[in-house]
């Protein structure tokens, strides 16, 4: 019972700790904090849509670029090829990306791809999809697509910086909520068992290729829409940004440091990761320095902290 | 008298040019202990899987309930309510044991609760209680064989598959299951065991059919097959059975 009011009062204290952490930038006009916030609040998004399927789903993976791409490309088309609401490229990247995780998914959960060829395969698709992205006409090819600067709650722009943020902060908070719910419910014990030993998991009923499936779809659709808010604060986008490897590496970085799987893990990996990252660019202003940075936290994460740092606290526990 | 519960017809598996199974008939009627033994390597574990869904038969018929269930998905044939254990205990490791137990019961309870509630009746009712908030990589060799029980009595079964629940227990343990699985069949599942262990099949089942070098072998009793010179020579060697004759 002590141990059950500690780790109650744990989350209570780390809630309310995140909480202000998040609000401060409300309360601040330095564009830089403001600017800061954002990105990491958006990192530990796209971290925790990826951590539906590859923390929680244990489905490892490299290509979730593709479906950021896809919500990206979205949201260019609809505003630069329609006179449509760029609103809509939110239900409208949400469907595309489901849709593409679920046909990537059921491809290759059909197939019985696992581990490391699940790895692969994902890739591939991110790769594929930036290839045709650079060559195909609708998507003007390697130029890219600029979106025209239209101002405006209406069309999607933000001018005070503090509203693109609010509209981070809800989806992350409405990607963790999907993560809070993954914890209690079927559908989540269903897949976390998948993750734990799939043979066990068939023999007590578990349809596999349903589960984790859905599990893609769902991720694949949260991912989509932050490809939306990307295409839509920085009105340009190109097949690289939208579908580059980098992308997907910094999903699942935040996850591993944070801890994949743990609802809070992305979060607390986000926080970590742009740190370190933004404080190092603030002193190293070399091109590359980035991802070379990102290689270092991860083997350090991998290393020292297996389990991320929400294991940290079991570990400690344990003496 | 009607169809049996379980009824398994011509079943075969080769393996490249190792003929695992050949032609292997079984009868489980509704309500009774039937249990599935033989030597090592007799094929008893692939006959489990193919009756699961867990390997696909080259031929051969696998009637359920009325239904031919013939090549079904393991998962499709979970939720018709035939369910395995398995021999090497397959815990979901990092789940706490009521978590692993919830698992199973959420097959045919949708909330939450509900599923929690049913899962540490059954945790408790097969003496895992104490255990049930500890983490299943936790649990010794016979608390791992409870779990492996318990998460398929969750789903609600009408015939459980016990793929040899006992080895690797000692004797107290194994009296320990015995009385289990005694209970588990009061409550009305009928079972289908595998097993290695001759006295625990003499204890339990009131039907027996032998397995040797993937073919049936005997059928009858758990005394008339002991009995059985075909029997004793599969276990013990080609001229066992003259030998303890002789000796007798």
């Amino acid at each position: 019972m002590r141990l059950r009011l500690s780790a109650l009062a744990s989350v209570a204290l780390a809630s309310v700790a995140l909480a202000s952490v998040a609000l401060t930038p409300f309360a601040l006009s330095s564009q830089f904090l403001v600017n800061l916030a954002t990105l990491t609040a958006f990192s530990a998004f796209i971290g925790q849509a990826w951590n539906i399927s590859g923390g929680f789903g244990g489905l490892t993976s490299f290509g979730h670029a593709a479906y950021f791409g896809v919500g990206a490309y979205v949201a260019a088309l609809i505003t630069t090829r329609t006179g449509l609401s760029p609103w809509l490229a939110f239900p409208a990247a949400a469907c595309l990306g489901a849709a593409t995780g679920g046909v990537i998914g059921f491809a290759s959960f059909r197939a019985g791809l696992r581990g490391s060829y699940f790895a692969l395969v994902t890739l591939a698709f991110a790769e594929a999809f930036r290839v045709i992205a650079n060559s195909a006409g609708f998507t003007s090819g390697g130029l890219g697509i600029h979106l025209p600067l239209r101002p405006g709650i209406a069309a999607l722009q933000f001018q005070d910086r503090r509203l693109s943020y609010a509209l981070v902060l809800a989806l992350l908070g409405l990607a963790t909520a999907i993560a809070l719910q993954l914890r209690r419910g079927r559908f989540g014990a269903r897949l976390i068992a998948l993750r734990e030993n799939e043979d066990a998991a068939r023999a007590l009923g578990i349809d596999v290729v349903r589960v984790k499936t859905t599990a893609l779809a769902l991720s694949g659709a949260l991912t989509a829409l932050g490809g939306v808010v990307y295409a839509q604060t920085y009105l340009y986008i190109d097949p690289g940004i939208a579908f580059g490897t980098e992308r997907s590496v910094e999903m699942l970085l935040v996850c591993m440091i944070g801890g994949a799987g743990t609802v809070l893990g992305p979060i607390l990996g986000a926080i970590l990761l742009h740190a370190i990252a933004d404080t190092a660019r603030l002193w190293i202003d070399l091109p590359g320095v980035a991802p070379m940075l990102y290689g270092v936290v991860l083997l350090i994460a991998v290393w020292l902290l297996p389990g991320g740092v929400v294991a940290l606290r079991t570990r400690l526990d344990r003496g | 008298m009607g169809e049996a519960l379980l009824q398994v017809r011509g079943l075969s598996k080769r393996f490249g040019g190792l003929r695992a199974v050949h032609d292997v008939a079984i009868d489980v009627p509704q309500g009774a202990i039937t249990a599935l033994i033989g030597p090592n390597g007799a094929g008893k574990t692939t006959t489990f899987a193919m009756i699961a869904g867990f390997v696909r038969p080259d031929s051969g018929s696998v009637r359920f309930a009325g239904d031919d269930l013939t090549g079904w998905r393991a998962d499709r044939i979970a939720a018709r309510g035939m369910v395995r254990t398995f021999q090497i205990t397959q815990p979901f490791a990092g789940l706490s044991v009521m978590e692993n137990i919830r698992v199973g019961a959420f097959l045919r309870e949708p909330l939450p609760a509900a599923a929690e509630r049913l899962a540490r009746e059954i945790g408790t009712r097969l003496g895992l209680g104490p255990m049930l908030d500890r983490q299943a990589a936790a649990l010794t060799v016979a608390g791992r064989k409870r779990l492996e029980i318990a998460r398929a009595l969750a789903t609600r079964p009408r015939l459980l598959l016990l793929d040899e629940v006992m080895a690797g227990l000692n004797p107290a343990e194994l009296n320990e299951i015995v009385a289990l699985i005694r209970a588990v069949h009061a409550s009305g599942v009928t079972i289908l065991l595998i097993e290695h262990i001759m006295q625990a099949v003499v204890a339990l089942a009131a039907d027996a059919f032998v397995l040797a070098e993937g073919v049936l072998i005997a059928h009858g009793t758990p005394r008339e097959i002991a009995a059985d010179p075909r029997v004793i020579e599969a276990y013990l060697g080609q001229g066992a059975a003259a030998r303890m004759a002789w000796h007798g």
